[in-house]
C-alpha cells in the first residue's frame, strides 16, 4: 500500500499541469496512468495550437479557463523550455455567405473578452497568405493564437513536477476507487492500491469509467475522432498562419496551420464514434480533409504527406467542459469534457483545480524551495555552428547523427532515455527528440534506435516496444 | 573546427561514391576523400547479402559485399581517403566547401576543388502511398527490414504481407521466408511488376509466394501490433472494389513501394532539382546546376542496376577530377533533352556540345510496358539514333547513344514508338 495526498488519475496534458501546480505546495502526489508514457493519449493527437479562446461559448468555464490560458504561455514555455510561436490566425471568408459571418464572429470574441481580433481586406489577407484562394472577401487576423510542441509542453510540465517531488505510476491501470463515510480513501490499481486524501479524476477519454467508480457518472463519454495529415517540410505550398475556415452550425472545420518544427498540418475530420481505442485514419475521412483545404488553400499538395494521425476528443454528452466537486463525497475531484481546448487551458485548469481544493478546505500551504524551470534536451539541429562545435567537443556522441531527416544526435537519444521520466519506448523517443518524425519516418533511423534502446535499457531488442505493452518492434533473431 | 583539403570531395560511400572516388584518382586528382555516414564503406550494399549484382560490369554473379568488396580494394589500392561516421549537414558550392560532424573529429570543415553528390535515396513510405488504418507495430519499409534481417540479425515478424512488388519487397519475400517467416502474398497495385523479371521468378515463384496484381490494402488493423490488413482489388482507375475487400491476417507489413532520391543537401544547397527524377539536373558529365558539384547513382535517379550506378559514377568521378584540375571541356553550346512518348524521365537532362565530338548514353523509364518498340532520338526533324527493344518495362533503364556532333539543335528529343 502507497500513501500519498493527491492521486492524480491520467498523465495528458492537465493532469500533469494540475500535478505541476500541486507540486509548488507541501503536499505529495502521486500520477497515475495506464499508458507506458506521458500525453499518451488525446494529448499527443491534436492540432496542436494554443487557443485564444475567440470561438467558445461566451460566459462557459471553458471560454474563461482558455481566455485566461493564453497570456500565460510566454512565461510558460520559457520556464519550461517548450517549443512555441505566437503565429497568429487567419480566418479568411471565401463565399459572400462566409463574408456575412465576420461580425458575429468578431463580436463573439469581444464577448470573450479576446479584443484584439482585426478585419482584413482581401489584399492583406493575401499578402500575409500568398497560397490562400484568391477567390478571399476578406476575413478576421486573430494575432495570439499560436503553436506549440504538444508531446514537449506535457513532458515539460511532467518533468518539473517530478524534479519538485511528484512521482509517476506508468503503465499503472486504476481499477477501482475505494470511498467510505462519504470520502475518498484510496485508489486501486493494477499495480499497489494508493492511500489517499483526495483524488483527481483527470482521465480524458475514461473520465466517465472513473467517475463510475464513485458512482458520479452523470454524463457519457463520446469519442469524436480528428484525422491529420502531416505534410513534408520541403512541400511547395506553405503557410506562415493558422489558416483556419468559417465555422459552420455543424462544425468547426479544417485547418492548415505550420507546425512548430516546421511541419506542415491539415486537418481534423470530427466524428463521433463509440470506440475509445479506434484511432484509425480512413480513405473517406482523408480525402474529405483534402477537398476542405483546398477551398483555403487550393494547391495543396497532400502527396507530400509523411504521416497521417488521428486523436479522439474526450467530448461528453451532455455537452461542455465541466468541473465538479461534490457536497456528498470528499476529496473527489472530476474533470470531463476536456476537448480540442484540452491542451491550451491545461495551464490555467492546473490553478483553477488547486484554487477550487483549497476552497473546498484542502488547506495546502506553499513551499519555499519550489523549482519553477526545466531544461529541454538540447537540440544539436537548432544550434549555431560555433555552439555545436562546443557540444561536439564537450560529448562526443553530439557527433553521431542517427536520425538524418531531423538530424538527431545520439547524445539526444541517450539525454531522452535517461532523463527523468525517460523515454521507454520508440514513439517516446520519437516525442522528445523527433528521431524517425521525419520525412523517412524512422526507415533509417528506426533500427539504430532500437538498438539504442536496448543497449541502454538492458534489455533485448524483442523487448523494445513501439509504444505500449504488446507493441513490440521485432519477433525474434534470426536462423 | 577540424580543416581538410582534398581535390574531390565526395558524400557517401555507397556504390556511386566508390566508382565516383576511382575514376577520379584514375583521372589523375591527388587527393580524393569519401564523407560516409555509416560505420564502413559499401552504402546499402552491404544489407544486400543475394546475389545478382555485377553481371554487366563483371559479367559474373556477386553478392552486394562482394560486388562493392571489389570496389573498396580498389579505392584502398588507389589511396583513396575517407572518414567514417561522418554527416555532412552542409553544402556550400560557392565556397567549395562542406560541414560535416562526426564523434572522432567534432565539426570538420572540407574544402575541395569539386564535389561529388553520391548520397543514394531513401524508400517511400505508408504515408507516401497513403494507407489508412492503425498505426501499430509492425509496418516496415522492405530496406529497413532488410538492415534489421541481414545486418542486426533480428527477425521483425512471423506472418508478412508485402505491398509493392519493387526490387527490395521481392527480395524481401524470399529472405524472410528463408528466415522461417509465412510471406502470405505479394500486393501490387498495378497490372504490371515493378521491379525486375527476374526476381518474381527467383524470389517468388520459387517460393510458391503469390503475386496479386492490381491490387492494393486499404486499411491496416491492430493497436499495439499489426493484426491484419485488408487487401482488395483495384478498378483502371486504381480505386480499391469495395465489395470484394478481403481481409489478411498478418503480423507485419513490408512497404516497398518506391525510392526518393535523398536530396536534402542538395536542395539546401539551392542546387536545381529536376521535379520528375527529384535528383539534380545534370549534363553528360553529370555536373550540376552549381559548376563545381557533380552528383551519380541513386541520388541522381533511381537505378534499377548497380552496375548502370557504376557506369555513370565513373563519369561523375572523372569529370569531377577534370574540373578540379581545370580542364573540363569548354561548352560551345547546351541542348536539352526533351521527354517523348511513353517516356518518363531523361538523364542528363541537357547535354553540353563542345568543339569535339562526344559519345554520349541518354538513360530514361519508360511510362508503360510496351512490346516491340523503337527507341528514336530527334534533333529537328532528324533522327539522330534510333534503336529496337524486343520490349520496354518502367522497371527496368533503357538507354540510347548519341553523338554530340550531331546535335545541331537546342534540344534533343527522345520517344518510344511502336516498331511497324
Amino acid at each position: 500500500m502507497l500513501k500519498t495526498d493527491v492521486v492524480v488519475i491520467g498523465a495528458g496534458a492537465v493532469g500533469c499541469a494540475v500535478a505541476r501546480e500541486l507540486s509548488k505546495y507541501q503536499v505529495d502526489v502521486i500520477v497515475v496512468d495506464k499508458n507506458e508514457d506521458v500525453g499518451g493519449d488525446a494529448s499527443k493527437s491534436n492540432s496542436a495550437i494554443i487557443h485564444t479562446g475567440y470561438d467558445a461559448t461566451p460566459g462557459t468555464l471553458e471560454s474563461q479557463l482558455v481566455v485566461a490560458a493564453n497570456p500565460m504561455y510566454d512565461e510558460l514555455v520559457r520556464d519550461l523550455d517548450v517549443p512555441f510561436a505566437k503565429v497568429g490566425a487567419i480566418l479568411p471568408a471565401i463565399t459572400d455567405e462566409q463574408f456575412a459571418k465576420l461580425p458575429e464572429i468578431k463580436e463573439k470574441a469581444f464577448r470573450n473578452h479576446v479584443y484584439d481580433v482585426e478585419y482584413k481586406t482581401a489584399e492583406e489577407l493575401l499578402a500575409m497568405e500568398p497560397n490562400l484562394n484568391p477567390a478571399v472577401k476578406g476575413g478576421l487576423y486573430i494575432p495570439r493564437e499560436s503553436i506549440i510542441d504538444p508531446f514537449i509542453l506535457v513532458q515539460a510540465y511532467a518533468e518539473n513536477a517530478y524534479a519538485n517531488g511528484v512521482r509517476f505510476l506508468l503503465n499503472t491501470k486504476v481499477t477501482g476507487i475505494r470511498t467510505e463515510d462519504g470520502r475518498v480513501r484510496s485508489v486501486e490499481t493494477s499495480g499497489e492500491e494508493i492511500e489517499t486524501h483526495w483524488v483527481i479524476n483527470c482521465a480524458g477519454l475514461y473520465c466517465d469509467e472513473i467517475a463510475e467508480m464513485v458512482g458520479k457518472a452523470e454524463y457519457k463519454v463520446v469519442a469524436r475522432k480528428g484525422q491529420f495529415f502531416i505534410l513534408d517540410k520541403n512541400t511547395s505550398c506553405q503557410v506562415n498562419h493558422i489558416v483556419l475556415p468559417i465555422p459552420t452550425k455543424i462544425t468547426k472545420g479544417k485547418l492548415m496551420c505550420p507546425t512548430i518544427h516546421g511541419n506542415m498540418l491539415v486537418g481534423p475530420t470530427a466524428e463521433d464514434q463509440d470506440s475509445k481505442v479506434d484511432k484509425s485514419t480512413t480513405a473517406e475521412g482523408l480525402a474529405s480533409i483534402t477537398a476542405d483545404v483546398r477551398n483555403l488553400i487550393p494547391n495543396v499538395n497532400v502527396r507530400d504527406t509523411i504521416t497521417q494521425y488521428s486523436g479522439l476528443r474526450p467530448n461528453r454528452n451532455p455537452e461542455g467542459l465541466h468541473f465538479d466537486i461534490w457536497e456528498d463525497l470528499e476529496g473527489y475531484v472530476n474533470l470531463s469534457g476536456v476537448r480540442s481546448t484540452g491542451l491550451t487551458l491545461s495551464v490555467a485548469m492546473g490553478k483553477y483545480v488547486v484554487q477550487q481544493m483549497q476552497y473546498h478546505g484542502a488547506g495546502f500551504v506553499l513551499k519555499e524551495n519550489f523549482i519553477s524551470r526545466r531544461k529541454g534536451i538540447v537540440k544539436f539541429s537548432e544550434c549555431t555552428l560555433e555552439e555545436q562545435e562546443a557540444l561536439v567537443s564537450e560529448n562526443p556522441l553530439y557527433g553521431n547523427v542517427i536520425c538524418r531527416c531531423e538530424t538527431v544526435t545520439e547524445a539526444e537519444i541517450l539525454d531522452a532515455i535517461h532523463r527523468p521520466l525517460g523515454a521507454r519506448s520508440v514513439d517516446a523517443i520519437k516525442r522528445r527528440v523527433r528521431a524517425g518524425m521525419g520525412r523517412c519516418q524512422g526507415g533509417f533511423c528506426g533500427p539504430k534506435v532500437i538498438e539504442i534502446l536496448a543497449r541502454e535499457l538492458g534489455c533485448a531488442p524483442t523487448d523494445i516496444n513501439k509504444n505500449n505493452a504488446g507493441s513490440h518492434m521485432v519477433t525474434g533473431t534470426t536462423r | 573546427m577540424y580543416n581538410v583539403k582534398c581535390d574531390v570531395a565526395i558524400i557517401g560511400g555507397g556504390p556511386a561514391g566508390l566508382a565516383a572516388a576511382i575514376a577520379a584518382r584514375e583521372e589523375g586528382a591527388e587527393n580524393v576523400l569519401i564523407l560516409e555516414r555509416d560505420n564502413a564503406l559499401g552504402g546499402i550494399l552491404q544489407q544486400c547479402i543475394h546475389p545478382g549484382f555485377g553481371l554487366t560490369r563483371f559479367k559474373e554473379e556477386l553478392t552486394g559485399p562482394e560486388y562493392y568488396g571489389r570496389f573498396v580494394d580498389r579505392a584502398k589500392e588507389l589511396g583513396v581517403n575517407y572518414m567514417l561516421n561522418t554527416m555532412v549537414l552542409q553544402v556550400n558550392h560557392d565556397a567549395n566547401e562542406i560541414t560535416c560532424t562526426s564523434s572522432q573529429y567534432g565539426l570538420t570543415r572540407v574544402q575541395a576543388g569539386s564535389i561529388v553528390l553520391a548520397m543514394g535515396c531513401r524508400e517511400k513510405t505508408r504515408a507516401s502511398i497513403m494507407v489508412p488504418g492503425t498505426r501499430p507495430a509492425g509496418l516496415y519499409t522492405a530496406g529497413s527490414a532488410q538492415r534489421l534481417v541481414n545486418r542486426q540479425n533480428i527477425m521483425v515478424g512471423k506472418k508478412v504481407v508485402i505491398l509493392g512488388s519493387g526490387d527490395i519487397g521481392m527480395i524481401m519475400a524470399r529472405r524472410m521466408t528463408l528466415e522461417g517467416a509465412q510471406v502470405v502474398m505479394v500486393v501490387e497495385l498495378m497490372d504490371y511488376l515493378a521491379g525486375l523479371t527476374r526476381n518474381r521468378v527467383q524470389c517468388l515463384d520459387d517460393f510458391n509466394i503469390p503475386l496479386k496484381l492490381a491490387h492494393t490494402i486499404t486499411r491496416i488493423e491492430g493497436n499495439e501490433r499489426v493484426t491484419g490488413v485488408w487487401v482488395a482489388p483495384v478498378d483502371e482507375k486504381k480505386q480499391p472494389v469495395k465489395e470484394l475487400e478481403q481481409f489478411v491476417e498478418c503480423d507485419t507489413v513490408l512497404f516497398s513501394v518506391g525510392l526518393m532520391p535523398e536530396n536534402e543537401l542538395t536542395r539546401k544547397a539551392g542546387i536545381q532539382i529536376n521535379p520528375i527524377t527529384n535528383g539534380p539536373a545534370v549534363n553528360q558529365y553529370m555536373q550540376t546546376s552549381a559548376p563545381s558539384v557533380f552528383a551519380c547513382g541513386n541520388v541522381v535517379h533511381v537505378n534499377d542496376l548497380v552496375d548502370n550506378v557504376s557506369q555513370e559514377s565513373t563519369r561523375a568521378g572523372k569529370y569531377a577530377a577534370r574540373y578540379a584540375m581545370g580542364k573540363l571541356n569548354k561548352a560551345e553550346k547546351t541542348v536539352a533533352c526533351v521527354t517523348g512518348t511513353n517516356v518518363r524521365y531523361l538523364c542528363p537532362q541537357k547535354i553540353d556540345v563542345s568543339a569535339e565530338n562526344e559519345t554520349v548514353s541518354l538513360w530514361f523509364r519508360v511510362l508503360q510496358p510496351q512490346l516491340g518498340v523503337k527507341l528514336v532520338a530527334t534533333c529537328g526533324d532528324e533522327i539522330i539514333a534510333q534503336q529496337k527493344e524486343f520490349r520496354v518495362n518502367p522497371g527496368e533503364m533503357n538507354h540510347i547513344v548519341l553523338e554530340t556532333a550531331k546535335l545541331t539543335g537546342d534540344t534533343v528529343t527522345v520517344q518510344v514508338v511502336k516498331e511497324d
